[in-house]
Order: C-alpha cells, then structure tokens, then sequence
C-alpha cells in the first residue's frame, strides 16, 4: 500500500480529477507539442543526449560511431571461447535453419521456415519462450480497418522515428502488418473482438488512427504461448533451451554456416552446422545502459548483436535507446516494469505532484519520457518515493469514470493483479511513474528479405535496427518480429535449398581478438554476457 | 535452478569497470538500491540465509548469492518460469507464488519449481472440432478430475483452474477458454494434481480453439488482405517513399487524427 504520505498527496490528484475528467468529455485534451517543440525537449532532457554516456567504437564495420558505453563494453570485448580448442569436425546438430532465440521473432521464423520444408533448431538459453514479447502489454499495429491504410501507418511511424526509418523496411512492416494479424487470427490467437468479428482497435502513442489490436493486457503473452504450442505442435522443428550460442560459425567462403551453442547446465559446448542461421536473440535492456532500471526479461543482454558484430555485419542507430515513458516505481518490489500504453490510450493522463497535467498523454514515446524528465528534474514538481525515486502520477481511476466501472479489471487484469500484489487497487488509486529503459532501436542492418550482410546469415526483430528509426512506436515491434520473423522464415528456408556450407570456421573471432589487443581494447573484458550478475546485490 | 555464483569466470562481463556512471543519472534512476533496514532469515532449499526483509523472493535468492540460469525469466509476474512454493512456521499449509513478485516473509521455507515433466499433445488447430470429442481425445486424463481444488489453490494467478477444467470437461470450450486466459503455464498446478492433468495445456488448446473455430472472423481483415494482394495501396504507398524528409514532416504535421 502507499505511505500515508503517499496517499495524502494523491488527494491532490483527486481535488482536480472531476474537471479533467469533464474537459475529456468534452474532447479537450491538453495540447500536443508541435515537432519543433518536442525536438527541442528531446534534446534538453531525453537520456540518449546526455553528455558522457556514449563513446566512439574502438573496432569493426561501425569503428567510429558512438553507441552507449555499456554497448561499447560488450562489443569491444573478447570471445569467450578459444577458437583454437574447439573441434569443428565434431557436429552436434546438421541442420537447414537454425534459430537463434526462441522468443516471438524466433517461434514466427521457425513455424514459416519448417511450413516451406526445412529441419529447424532453434536454441535459446532461456526456457522456449522466455523473452520480450511475453512481456509486451497494449498491442500489435495494423491498418485493418477502412478508415486506415499501409500508408498512413507508414507516415505514422516515419514521424514517431523522427524521419530517419529504412523507408524499405518500413514499407515491408506496414504493408505485411495486415497479414500479421490475420497469420495469428488463423493460429487460434484470442484475439479481442466483437461479437460479430470486428477487431477492435485503439490508439497507441503518435498513431493517427486506432490501430492497435490486442489481446487484453497480455497481447505479447498470448502470442508467444500460441507460437510457443504451434511450435511445439511441429515435428520438424527441434528446441534446445538453456544453450544459447555464443559464437556463430562462417565457412571457408565467408558464409554463416551455424554457430557454437553452450549448455549453461553442463558447460559442454555444442558446434552446430546449418545451411543459413537467423538471429532472433532481442535486446539489450539488461545492460542497464545508463544505470536506467528496465523492463527487459532476464536474458535480455544483446548477445545476437554482439555475434553478428564480430562476424562482420553492420549496425545501425545504435545509439538511439528507448525509454518507456511509464516504468512503475513504486512498490519497489516492482521498479521498471512497464506499464502499458494502452493505459493512456483508454484516457489516463500524467498528473504531477500538485494534480496537473502538463503532458498530452499520447505524444510519441521518447517525447513522452523527455516531458515527465522535464516535470521531475527542471520544473521539480515530482513525487519522491520512500527510496527515494522522482516520478509522476498515471491517473488511472480515471478509465474507470470515462470508459464504466470493472474496466480496468476487464481490459488490464495483468497490470491490476500485479498492483493488487501489494494492496494497491490501480481502479481507485493512481500509479507512480518514471521513464525506464525498454527498447532497443537500433540494431543490425538487413534488407526487406531480413537478409544481413553475411551470406546465409538472417536477423529478425529487435536485434535489427532501420524499421523503426530513431524511436519505435507503440504496437510495432509485436508487427515487427512477426513480420520479419516470417521472412526471415521464409527466405532462409528457401536459401537453404541452395547452399552447401564450407568448412567451418571460427577465424572471424580469432582476428577480432587479435584486432582488439592490437588496439589496446576490451581490458581483458569477454562477451557474449548472456546472463547479467545480481549475485550478492538487490538488483 | 540457480546455480551459486563463482562458476562462470569465463563468461563474466565486468560492466561496472568500463562504464563510469556519471553521478546525476544514479540519483536519477539507480538500477540497484543499496539494501536498507531490517533483514530476516529464509531457508531456500533448506539452507538459511540472512536478507533486506522487503523483497521478493527472486532478489532475495540473488542477494543470497545466487546466479540464476532456471526459475528466473520476465521478473514481471508473466512468463510463468519461477513457480515457487513455501511453506510458513506453525502452518501446515503449502503455499504457492512466483519468486518475481511474492514477497518474503521471515522463516520461509521455500523452494522453487522451475520445470516439471508434462504431456503436451500434437495437434493441426485446422483439423480439430471446437466440441468435448478433442479434449477427451488429446487429454483423456482430464476425465479422472476429482473435483479436488488442488489445482486452483496452486495457482499463483488465482485463476480458477479446477473450474476451467470442468468447464473443458462438460465441452463448454469457451469458458475454459475464458476462464483460462491469464494462464502463465507455470506448470505449478501439474505438480499437484492427484489426477495427474496437464491443466495449462488443457488451457491453451481451449483458447485456441475457441479462438480459431467460435470467434467470428474479422470480415474487415480478409478485405484489406483481398485489398491489398489487388495492389490498391501499392500508388499511395510509392508516394510516401518518394517524399523527402521535409515533404514527409509537413504531411505528418498536417494528417488528421481519429478522435480517441
């Protein structure tokens, strides 16, 4: 439960809820920045600016760009095997496409891969299943409805990404997208629909339509656990968990030819030889990039980006992190996990420390965060935690008055449990909030066909980086594994038919070592990380 | 399950030594609170250790020393991979939780249950009749159900389990498809069911059958699929490619908004 403290600032909250409730009956909103005004609070108070927080990569195809220093520490470190003490003659797995990462990306590559004919693996070094898109919340985008269009979700985007999206990738994800959902319609996915079929749709952040289509508050959940038993339903697809890969494998030609896995209960490495290789490994939210609490799973350590780095392949905007404008922070049991958009799509405003508003709700993400920054740091009008932490109010009682009572338990029953954990009933109470890291935008560089640029060697979701630019939009990275996942699915398995790997070899991470010590780099530093260490801290 | 920290040498990432922190940003959002207050003892698998008293049973075990590589996965209550259960002093009572969001208490006694050995039928979603004939066909175990409760007192949801497996059993596919939806398969009702059901799977074919053969399909999606394998969009679409940055932004500021 809240403080008494706590609770007698919400009263503040409540003293002013009834005209802000009127007002949004009569479809007064507080006013949306103009673009210039929110590049100009993005440049003042969003984290990616911040002095001191990134430096100049030390080697490889991106040597000169500056990434986050927590991205730079893990890529500019060692394999953490010996390259020379493995025996590549002893294959453990042969195999047509293997899939690195069994989250949404990884289950939606391996279910297109093994329907076009292809013997699948697919390795991870969680449980199947354990990942992000478990734990996304609001939704997936599609212009499924008459009033909407491909184009239209396009610009949508284009502009939460500040301009600066692969205008091909993006054209894929908008026009697959409708496809995307009708793909989980057809799985059996509890999708929420009216009665007579109608999908039904909301607004996310910075879109101009209601695209967003869910499955309550568990969209990302309901989609992996139906990929997860289609997956399971599939004879031609084998699932090896807890032994991610840790190096991929090139051939004497220079092509991806599989990767070295690692049992994380034996410790026994395993060398698998496939024909084309798909990384589907996720994020970094678990690098903590600027000491920032996340909403990322345990796993969620960029161990793909690191693997296709050292192999060669391009990065791109990788210095562009998201920030999830609202990342719970109080109780301290629960700090950084998200909050759904959705939230504020049903009518929920930001309120500060005397009941006011002083953002419109549904800005795109990264402005979002900067506003709630700005009303916490500059304008000090933040609510203090008892440990401590600055945030805002999310005045969520309010759905219940715009939207019916029992709405919150029936279209958030996720996020109301979670809350009713520590006797907080988020139907009568506000929640705390402050930004939190959430998402990885940028990532490695593919093509439409989520082709990279080593031969045979695919990436789908949030390891890529150009579909979303700069700052990705609420709902399109459920599109996006799903999508990309597809073809990257689909477009290996018809490679594989063609391809003969080489000999296989790990001269790619030898050089990179040698690269490194050349240059002074790493401090002895090895990666993948593959689990972070809260061993002996409250993390 | 966890394994106890000091093996994985090799693979350690210092992050802490590359990465100064610059000060502010601590105060601002510190992913590591220095442990404060009141510490009280637990038993994790029998064996005592002394912890902050206000965290969860996850940071807890972390605390303690532990590295996790099972029972640990979203660390947001939804993934279903740290199904704990624990007993409490003076109580005969078996209580159930996810180590990610149940807060200790002093003297639990406790361990998890990160796997459990479960059937999971194969079946084409396609081919299967919404109705009792595929639920006794793939699950015939479901029948030796003995209206225990076991497996809702288990349930670390508080969903109501038993009841969406009798719903299944009556061939009410909707309602154990409803009544399951929050389902996190942590397999915890598994372990304790006399009967011997694999109620999540159970579950899970419920809801996609409910889904695929009962729900109505949305008539407005296959329309825009028809719409666009017709390249009806394929003009627009071309356009909006073409556009330079600057023509982009004016159209982007000046697209109408579907009221809320």
């Amino acid at each position: 439960m809240y403080t008494p403290e706590l609770l007698e600032l919400i009263k503040k909250v409540e003293a002013t809820r009834p005209e802000r409730i009127k007002k949004a009956q009569k479809g007064e909103h507080f006013p949306r920045m103009s673009y210039e005004e929110g590049g100009e609070v993005l440049h003042r108070f969003h984290p990616d600016y911040k002095k001191g927080s990134k430096r100049k990569l030390g080697l490889g195809p991106n040597e000169g760009d500056l990434v986050p220093n927590e991205v730079a520490d893990i890529l500019e470190a060692r394999s953490i095997i010996d390259p020379g003490s493995i025996d590549l003659d002893n294959i453990d797995y042969d195999v047509d496409v293997l899939v690195i990462g069994a989250g949404g990306a990884g289950d939606a590559a391996a279910l297109t891969a093994g329907e076009m004919g292809a013997k699948v693996l697919v390795v991870t070094k969680l449980r199947h299943g354990d990942s992000n898109t478990m734990m996304a919340e609001g939704g997936i985008q599609a212009a499924s409805k008459p009033q909407d269009s491909p184009a239209r979700h396009y610009l949508d985007t284009m502009g939460g990404g500040h301009f600066t999206n692969d205008p091909d990738l993006l054209e894929a994800l908008t026009m697959d997208a409708p496809g995307a959902i009708a793909f989980l319609e057809d799985l059996g996915l509890m999708l929420d629909k009216d009665e007579d079929g109608t999908l039904r749709t909301l607004h996310g952040g910075g879109t101009s339509r209601k695209r967003m289509h869910s499955a309550g508050d568990m969209s990302g959940a309901e989609i992996m656990r139906t990929l997860r038993d289609e997956v399971r339903n599939r004879p031609e697809i084998e699932v090896v968990e807890f032994s991610p890969a840790i190096e991929l494998l090139l051939d004497d030609k220079g092509r991806c030819a599989g990767a070295i896995l690692k049992n994380l209960e034996t410790e026994q490495l395993l060398v698998v030889r496939a024909k084309t290789t798909i990384i589907a490994t996720g994020g970094f939210g678990r690098l903590h990039i600027q000491g920032f609490p996340t909403t990322n799973h345990y796993g969620a350590t960029a161990d793909g980006l690191v693997l296709a780095y050292r192999a060669g392949c391009g990065l791109r905007y990788m210095d562009a992190s998201q920030f999830h404008p609202t990342g719970v922070i109080f109780p301290e049991q629960n700090v950084g996990l998200l909050i759904t958009e959705k939230v504020r799509g049903a009518g929920t405003q930001l309120v500060n420390i005397d009941g006011e508003q002083f953002v419109y709700p549904l800005e795109p993400r990264d402005v979002e965060s900067s506003a709630i920054i700005r009303e916490c740091f500059e304008r000090k009008n933040g609510i203090e935690t008892p440990t401590g932490r600055l945030g805002v109010w999310l005045d969520s009682p309010m759905i219940e008055i715009l939207q019916g009572e029992g709405t919150i338990q029936r279209d958030f029953p996720a996020k109301h449990r979670q809350f009713m954990r520590h006797d907080i009933d988020i139907s009568k109470l506000p929640m705390l909030i402050f930004p939190t890291l959430h998402y990885q935008n940028g990532g490695v560089k593919i093509n439409p066909d989520s082709e990279t640029e080593i031969p045979n060697l695919y990436a789908a979701g949030e390891t890529t980086g150009g579909i979303h630019g700069r700052n990705r939009l609420m709902g399109n990275s459920l599109l996006d594994i799903i999508v990309f996942g597809r073809r990257a699915g689909k477009n290996s398995a018809a490679r594989s038919r063609e391809v003969k790997p080489g000999k296989l070899s790990l001269e790619h991470a030898r050089k990179y070592n040698k690269e490194l010590e050349k240059k002074g780099l790493g401090d002895g530093l090895t990666s993948p990380m593959i689990l972070p260490d809260y061993a002996g801290k409250i993390a | 399950m966890a394994k106890k920290k000091g093996k994985e040498k090799e693979e350690k990432v210092k992050q802490e030594k590359a990465s100064p922190k610059p000060e502010e940003s601590k105060k601002e959002a510190a992913p590591q609170q220095e442990p404060k207050g009141e510490f009280i003892p637990i038993y994790f698998m029998g064996k005592k250790y002394m912890v902050p008293a206000t965290v969860t049973i996850m940071k807890a075990i972390e605390y303690a020393g532990y590295r996790f590589i099972r029972g640990c996965g979203c660390r947001g209550g939804i993934c279903g991979a740290c199904g704990t259960v624990y007993r409490l002093p003076g109580s005969y009572k078996i209580n159930v939780g996810l180590a990610c969001q149940t807060v200790i208490e002093p003297d639990m006694y406790l361990t998890q249950i990160p796997f459990f050995p479960a059937n999971k039928a194969r079946y084409d979603i396609d081919e299967e009749k919404a109705d009792i004939s595929t639920i006794l066909d793939k699950y015939p175990e479901i029948a030796r159900c003995v209206s225990c409760n076991t497996c809702t007192k288990a349930c670390p949801q508080d969903l109501e389990v038993m009841d969406y497996v009798q719903a299944a059993l009556q061939g009410n596919i909707e309602r154990a498809a409803k009544l399951s939806f929050e389902c996190i398969m942590c397999g915890l009702c598994a372990s304790r069911c006399p009967a011997e059901i694999v109620q999540y799977n159970i579950g899970i074919l419920c809801r996609r059958l409910y889904s695929k053969h009962m729900m109505k399909k949305a008539q407005h999606l296959s329309d825009r699929l028809k719409e666009i394998d017709e390249g009806k969009f394929d003009g627009d679409m071309e356009k909006m490619k073409k556009m330079g940055t600057e023509e982009l932004e004016k159209a982007y500021a000046e697209r109408d908004i579907e009221p809320v």
